[in-house]
């Protein structure tokens, strides 16, 4: 398959991926959404990669990876915080810094 | 051959977003996204990128997945059900028309990211997006192999492959500092507040329920 066919693909998921940010109240699911977020931006990284031959983008896609994982750490160390707060787990009722 | 493999491929990614972005239960959400991940693998196995694709499967489907299935278990839907309960005791009156069409907002600012995505990667006129790719010569230090991606990171790109690692430490030290659990934060609001006087004054003396004759936890008559 060409590698438009793959950009297309990474254009949907990424798309997807920001519909779930927008539309969903569970910030679970809103870190979730985003994740699929990155994975369209790590599918394009890598189809380019293949288009020119060099292994740039996969590094790039490696580091894309490590930042998902940090972001994935920090986002539910704090939900598990909320959680201990008795908060609702809900990204319209925590409109203010100061729980 | 490679074609079919790509059509099933393809489709399981977008069914598992689909899925993550639709299903209602968070933790049907996360198996979607485990069945987007490992299709996601098989994609960059066909555009030759072997060690990003076992890095894949075994760091995000593996480790990560992992992370969110035991958060999923420990919030469960409790997050949702307190949303909806405090939701409905502060505002019964509120109809619910205001989610949906911020919903239908957010779905339609979504397609029109699509389409400018797909107009931006599409119509961009270079002839290499509608090519095979690069040439491949198979062997073991070959395009996307782990030793090509391994010297690649010990070599030109040793700079971020140091920055990746101190990200990972810091967000590890982040996260539990994050999620430890704090001295009676929970409790915060159940504990009295005295001034400097009611440590000096019997008790019940100075109240009301002693004003009018109730006692004070029968204490005082």
């Amino acid at each position: 398959m060409s590698i438009a066919w793959y950009l297309a693909v990474s254009a949907i998921v990424f798309s997807l991926g920001a519909v779930g940010v927008m539309t969903r109240r569970n910030p679970l699911v809103v870190l979730l959404c985003l994740e699929l977020m990155l994975n369209g931006g790590n599918l394009a990284l890598i189809a380019f990669s293949r288009m020119w031959g060099n292994g740039d983008g996969q590094i790039l896609a490696l580091v894309v990876m490590t930042v998902a994982a940090c972001e994935v750490c920090i986002g539910l160390g704090m939900i598990v915080a909320i959680y201990r707060r008795r908060l609702p787990i809900d990204v319209d009722e925590l409109r203010e810094l100061q729980g | 051959m490679s074609a079919v493999l790509f059509f099933i491929a393809a489709a399981g990614v977008i069914t598992g977003a689909v899925g993550v972005v639709v299903l209602r239960n968070p933790f049907y959400c996360v198996l979607a996204l485990v069945v987007h991940l490992v299709s996601l693998a098989v994609l960059f196995l066909l555009l030759l990128a072997e060690f990003v694709a076992a890095v894949q499967v075994v760091v995000y489907a593996g480790a990560v997945m992992v992370l969110y299935v035991f958060v999923v278990a420990y919030v469960g839907d409790a997050g949702d059900s307190i949303g909806e309960r405090l939701r409905k005791s502060a505002s019964p009156s509120q109809p619910p028309s205001i989610g949906s069409g911020l919903r239908l907002g957010g779905t339609i600012l979504g397609g029109a990211l699509l389409v400018e995505l797909l107009i931006a990667l599409l119509g961009t006129g270079l002839e290499a997006t509608s090519g095979y790719g690069a040439g491949y010569a198979p062997g073991p230090q070959a395009y996307g192999t782990p030793a090509y991606i391994g010297k690649l990171l010990l070599t030109r790109f040793l700079l971020a492959f140091e920055l990746a690692s101190f990200l990972l430490l810091i967000a590890a030290v982040g996260g539990v500092v994050l999620a430890r659990r704090r001295g009676g934060i929970g409790e915060a609001d159940e504990h009295a507040t005295y001034a400097p006087l009611d440590l000096a004054r019997a008790p019940g003396t100075g109240t009301t329920a002693e004003g009018v004759g109730a006692g004070f936890g029968g204490q005082v008559p």
